[in-house]
């Protein structure tokens, strides 16, 4: 699929949604090892890989090793999110006091 | 986008008013894509907005975004000869306008002229519109903000959507606020820090209560009446907080976090607050427009530290910014634009997504590698806590010596005798300028003297000091140091 930051994609394994934060180009965005859908796409009710079901959460970020891909996590689900076959990490961020 | 995510994550959640009537993030969101819908019928290449706050507001906000339309919100305090000249600059646009200014605007041409009850109104019922016709391009303009134009005619600030969700995915978490927070937000909407709190609040997920028109008395009681818990306010709202919640001895235990900014915070001030609001969580956060709001901030537990101290140096925290956001890089830079170490002041130069650095018709200022040159004195100390001393432009050259307001405003307000205190460069033949300064209390013009020339030196002691009732500021608590320099100068 082609990435951006602001796509919105769905899960075609669980109820996952994410919306991407960074990266840009072709990428291959699963969860549970199976292609995420953009809106309107059909494709789901498939099941998700061996060991790619630890499950999203709500509100938080996932990126793969470099940074380049980062997406946020709008509604969770039972998928692993990753590029292909390779989960992505959790992001953790400190969270600032709020400013304004 | 913001939006769009805050309504996956918690539509039925009250966005902006009361727990009881306030609209949801879906609802926002449906009204936001219906005006955006009209604001792209309309043809119009901005949407304008001259109005106080209210849920107009992040309607006509989010619905600019959705037409693909820079929004670009009026400064309503402005006298009408230079309001009508904005409004001919931001033409052929479609303004969101208040009753009450409507008229002010009548002759400007190219306008589209909604109302802000025929606004709501019309966002109010129609088909639900696919989110997906949401314009996505980071490097559209989101919002074009007018300086204000204090040193000639006002500039139009541009933040594009990547400089403004830079900012907001740097800086707030995602659904970080709890179910039963809420934030008041009193700053005007032609204000960065007015945008900045929507913003942040949509994506944080905490309810906004918004208050039109400063007063402290007001301030408290929707405070009381709507079991605020963040806020954010300049320090001349924070002074006057102050003052009326000690007159009617008064406690606001649902305040959890109060942020300031916009401004210098004088020391007593800053003091009685934190005695006052004893479990209140305190933010000084400094930035500017062209930096989409913050870059820094001093927090919670600094605020803590320094007002409990005796120590001079920990005391000292509480005149700083603190630190950088982690997202970004802060630099200190001498005249030819090479950084200079820790302890030696300079200008500010700032980098990172969020920092815009660009207008509308002067284009982007930043540098090669990306840094923009603030126009703020500062400096950093050994622990990277950032000392902000004022605009560079203020600073008084005397006799050849640079000397900063802001040093010798800090001492003048260290005396008990003295409420408010701004000091200024006025013109002499003698020493290119010299030091005035304005005074708000009963300290006698010896006193002052000599408390300068005790804690700095002789040279940075005013030369000549004139009293008044109180000092002029700007609505959003800018000192108009043009007026005193005139009244100064005329002494």
């Amino acid at each position: 699929m082609e990435l951006r930051p602001g796509l919105k994609l769905s899960s075609a394994v669980c109820s996952t949604e994410v919306i991407v934060v960074a990266g840009s180009g072709d990428v291959d965005l699963t969860c549970g090892g199976v292609s995420m859908l953009v809106p309107g796409e059909d494709g789901g009710g498939g099941t998700a890989a061996d060991g790619l079901s630890e499950g999203t959460m709500l509100g938080k970020r996932y990126c793969d090793d470099d940074g380049a891909v980062e997406v946020l996590c709008t509604k969770p689900g039972d998928g692993s999110l990753g590029l292909g076959q390779t989960p992505m990490g959790l992001k953790e961020a400190k969270p600032l006091p709020a400013s304004d | 986008m913001l939006l769009d995510m805050a309504v996956s994550g918690f539509g039925d959640r009250i966005a902006v008013g009361s727990v009881d009537n306030g609209l949801t993030y879906a609802q926002l969101l449906d009204r936001a894509a219906r005006a955006g819908h009209a604001f792209s019928a309309a043809g119009t290449e901005r949407v304008a907005f001259l109005d106080i706050s209210s849920p107009a507001l992040p309607v006509a906000l989010f619905g600019a975004a959705y037409a693909g339309q820079p929004f670009v919100p009026l400064n309503y305090r402005l006298a009408d000869d230079d309001l009508v000249a904005l409004a001919e600059r931001t033409a052929p646009a479609s303004l969101v306008v208040g009753d009450d200014q409507a008229q002010r605007v009548s002759s400007t041409q190219g306008l589209h002229v909604t109302n802000r009850d025929q606004f709501l109104t019309a966002t109010l019922d129609g088909d639900t519109l696919e989110p997906s016709a949401w314009s996505m391009d980071p490097e559209d303009i989101a919002v074009l903000l007018y300086t204000s134009g204090t040193t000639g005619a006002p500039k139009a600030a541009v933040l594009r959507h990547k400089n403004l969700v830079g900012y907001i995915l740097g800086s707030v978490e995602f659904m970080g606020a709890g179910e039963d927070e809420a934030t008041l937000v009193s700053v005007p909407p032609y204000h960065i820090a007015g945008l900045a709190a929507i913003l942040s609040s949509v994506y944080a997920g905490r309810r906004i209560v918004q208050l039109a028109n400063f007063d402290a008395d007001t301030w408290i009681d929707l405070v009381l009446a709507e079991n605020v818990t963040h806020t954010m306010v300049v320090p001349t709202m924070l002074a006057r907080i102050v003052d009326r919640m000690t007159a009617r001895s008064i406690e606001l235990p649902s305040l959890r976090a109060l942020s300031y900014g916009g401004g210098r915070m004088p020391l007593p001030v800053i003091d009685r607050a934190l005695t006052l609001f004893p479990e209140t969580r305190f933010v000084n956060a400094y930035g500017l427009t062209e930096t989409s709001s913050t870059i820094s901030l001093l927090g919670p537990d600094d605020h803590r530290a320094a007002h409990s101290s005796d120590d001079p140096a920990v005391r000292r925290r509480l005149t700083s910014v603190g630190q950088p956001l982690p997202t970004l890089e802060v630099s200190i830079r001498d005249d030819e634009g090479q950084p200079v170490g820790p302890g030696t002041p300079g200008e500010v130069w700032v980098r990172g997504e969020q920092v815009a650095g660009e207008y509308l018709q002067q284009g982007s200022k930043l540098t090669a590698e990306g840094w923009f040159p603030t126009n703020d004195g500062g400096e950093l100390d050994d622990d990277g806590y950032l000392y902000v001393t004022g605009r560079l432009d203020d600073v008084i050259v005397r006799g050849g010596e640079n000397i900063s307001p802001g040093e010798i405003e800090d001492v003048l307000l260290a005396h008990p005798g003295v409420t408010d205190a701004a000091v200024i460069g006025v013109p002499s033949d003698q020493w290119g300028e010299t030091i005035g300064a304005v005074i708000v209390g009963t300290a006698t013009a010896e006193e002052l003297k000599a408390l300068v020339s005790e804690r700095l030196r002789s040279s940075r002691s005013p030369d000549t000091i004139l009293y008044r009732e109180e000092l002029p500021y700007n609505d959003t608590g800018k000192l108009l140091r043009r007026v005193l320099r005139a009244e100064l100068t005329e002494s």
